[in-house]
């Protein structure tokens, strides 16, 4: 990337504005109201965009910057600092499932060795059929229902491997 | 004690205005309008409410440090982020209440003089995005936030701005950054966010919990709010119990309760009528205590005279069968994993400790491990920027202390795990 932090350090260097669908810039021309200057909009159209492309990219981060008119710099800064943004597309379904403490206690790693298993993929990859992919997670705030999993936004707790297998038939 | 914040939780669709207004809901914004603001500050240190985000500062006196800075253009962060491991108890009322938190802060807005405010809200809770959002609406629908509320002239907009995977951005600087579109990094202090926080103006930042109690200080006053609990920090206290227990969930009590009756009163006990070998207080980040704790009383100063904190009230019981060098292996990573690389005792500290534990969840512990353990946790103690360092080396410091055969015979069996 060093080619491109090269000739456009800043919003207002040259180069070919990157377009992005009319939907995805009416979203962020909405939440740009919400704060008192354009760089608070920055988590959010982020997270605007990798929700409507799948990840994120050095043009999303780069429209991004033309857009709001924060430095790429900046932009970049942020988009890589935070762990929940993608740079490559999940599965069709995007397990998370916690191994921090209170999970780990009732059995987390044997969960995800069974899911590793079961899907035929380590943490981050896509099964061949593109339908799942998963991510382990540091306390997702269902430690009453642990060992616990997020499938897209739907929680999944008490796990056994008999349970995973159930739940995992329910997603296409 | 009968059920305050967690009252409505257990009433289905409470989430939905309707609902919540015909269970009190917004009862307390008329009497809190028809005080001076600076009365409603008094009546929150009357109550001598601390804040329930970990720290334990004191409510009313952060309000009144940003009441008095002068200007116009202040702001309310309501912080839930809720990330400290162990920790689920805003997630109850986000999800389930958000009317009472939005009741709270419009009330507390109007009491240090911001129009404005926004709640930090965790990306790993996706429901309460929704939720947050349709209760907002609703509450501009029926005049409760907007300009104007109840016809007495106070203005309140609030809306949700979503992290996105980052514990530090918990700490109220960091916070403040993730807000402005920045790196989730902590800010050096002085200035204090009371004088310059978001945006660099006025800026009062109070976790979910905190705020979800100002109708009811409002509602019952602040002197008959201090009666309730422990007379340092009186109040009700959600405590949030998980691990080897029967029934882990959400507890609603005085706050003061002992650690033994939470757990065996209220959780049942623990799982399988196994004994009790060690229990985490407060979250991820305060002290272990063991068995002989027990009678310890839940509150910021009898847990710190037992030698650990109250932290955000997250419980974390274990069992006899625990391997406590596994638990700390598994909250050492998660610190090294969070650690927001802006200062190097944490930076590298952490990533240190990590090493050495995965060696030693490797079998391939060493004589002498125990004391480069000790030794890295002395090279961060206090030199860290902000306090999240802090809370990496306690798993590690208290489990040494109180479970160091489990330590040395790891060392010696060189017993793999993972
Ligand atoms: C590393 C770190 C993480 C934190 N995480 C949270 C959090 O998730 N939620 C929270 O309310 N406070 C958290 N805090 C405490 C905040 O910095 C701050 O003290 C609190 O939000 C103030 O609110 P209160 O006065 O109502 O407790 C954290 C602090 C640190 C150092």
């Amino acid at each position: 990337m060093s080619d491109v932090i090269e000739d456009s350090r800043f919003c207002r260097s040259g180069g070919d504005k990157i377009m992005f669908s009319d939907a995805v810039v009416e979203a962020i021309n909405q939440v740009r109201q919400k704060y008192p200057d354009s760089q608070g909009a920055v988590l959010p159209s982020l997270h605007i965009i990798q929700k409507a492309y799948g990840h994120l990219s050095y043009e999303a981060m780069r429209f991004v910057s033309q857009h709001l008119r924060v430095p790429e710099s900046d932009v970049f800064g942020t988009a890589t600092f935070y762990s929940l943004y993608r740079w490559k597309s999940a599965g069709k379904h995007q397990i998370q499932i916690c191994h921090n403490l209170s999970c780990s206690l009732l059995g987390a790693e044997s969960l995800i060795k069974h899911l590793e298993q079961k899907l035929g993929v380590c943490e981050g990859q896509v099964t061949k059929d593109g339908r799942f992919s998963f991510i382990r997670m540091e306390c997702i705030g269902r430690c009453d229902g642990a060992p616990a999993m997020l499938i897209d936004d739907d929680y999944h707790g008490e796990l056994t491997p008999q349970k995973i297998d159930e739940v995992l038939k329910k997603y296409e | 004690m009968e059920k305050m914040l967690l009252k409505r939780v257990d009433i289905p669709n409470a989430n939905d205005i309707d609902v919540a207004l015909k269970h009190g809901a917004y009862g307390a914004l008329s009497a809190a309008f028809g005080m001076r603001p600076v009365d409603v500050v008094n009546e929150v240190k009357r109550a001598t409410l601390r804040g329930r985000g970990g720290a334990g500062f004191p409510t009313g006196l952060k309000w009144e440090l940003c009441a008095r800075v002068p200007g116009s253009l202040k702001y309310l962060l309501c912080n839930a982020d809720e990330g400290e491991p162990g920790t689920i108890k805003d997630r109850f009322i986000l999800h389930q209440d958000p009317h009472l938190l939005i009741e709270g802060m419009v009330i507390s807005g109007y009491a240090i003089g911001a129009e404005r405010g926004y709640i930090y809200l965790r990306y790993e809770y996706p429901k309460a995005i929704g939720i947050l959002e349709k209760a907002i609406e609703q509450a501009y629908a029926k005049g409760y936030l907007g300009k104007n509320i109840l016809g007495k002239g106070v203005n309140f907009d609030l809306s949700v701005h979503r992290g996105a995977g980052a514990y530090i951005c918990g700490e109220e600087t960091a916070l403040i950054e993730s807000l402005e579109g920045k790196r989730g990094q902590p800010r050096i202090r002085p200035p204090f966010p009371a004088s310059q926080g978001a945006w660099r103006k006025p800026t009062v930042i109070n976790n979910v919990e905190t705020l979800s109690n100002i109708p009811f200080i409002i509602g019952m006053g602040g002197d008959a709010y201090a009666k309730i609990g422990a007379e340092t920090a009186p109040g009700p206290k959600i405590y949030g119990v998980s691990g080897h227990v029967n029934k882990p969930g959400v507890y609603e009590l005085p706050m003061g309760t002992t650690l033994r009756e939470i757990i065996y009163t209220h959780c049942g006990g623990i799982k399988g009528g196994k004994k009790l070998k060690a229990v985490i207080p407060g979250g991820a980040s305060t002290p272990i205590l063991t068995e002989s704790h027990l009678d310890v009383k839940m509150d910021f100063n009898s847990l710190v005279a037992a030698g650990s904190m109250l932290g955000s009230g997250a419980v974390m019981v274990m069992d006899e069968t625990v391997d406590m060098v596994n638990v700390a292996y598994v909250l050492v990573r998660f610190f090294a994993h969070e650690s927001c690389g802006k200062c190097t005792p944490c930076r590298e500290g952490t990533a240190w400790l990590y090493q050495v534990y995965t060696r030693l969840m490797h079998g391939e512990g060493k004589e002498g491990d125990i004391d480069l353990l000790l030794y890295i946790c002395e090279t961060v103690k206090g030199k860290c920027f902000c306090p999240l360092g802090e809370g990496a080396i306690q798993p590690v410091l208290s489990s040494i202390k109180h479970f160091r055969a489990d330590y040395e015979a790891r060392i010696k069996s060189g017993v793999v795990s993972h």
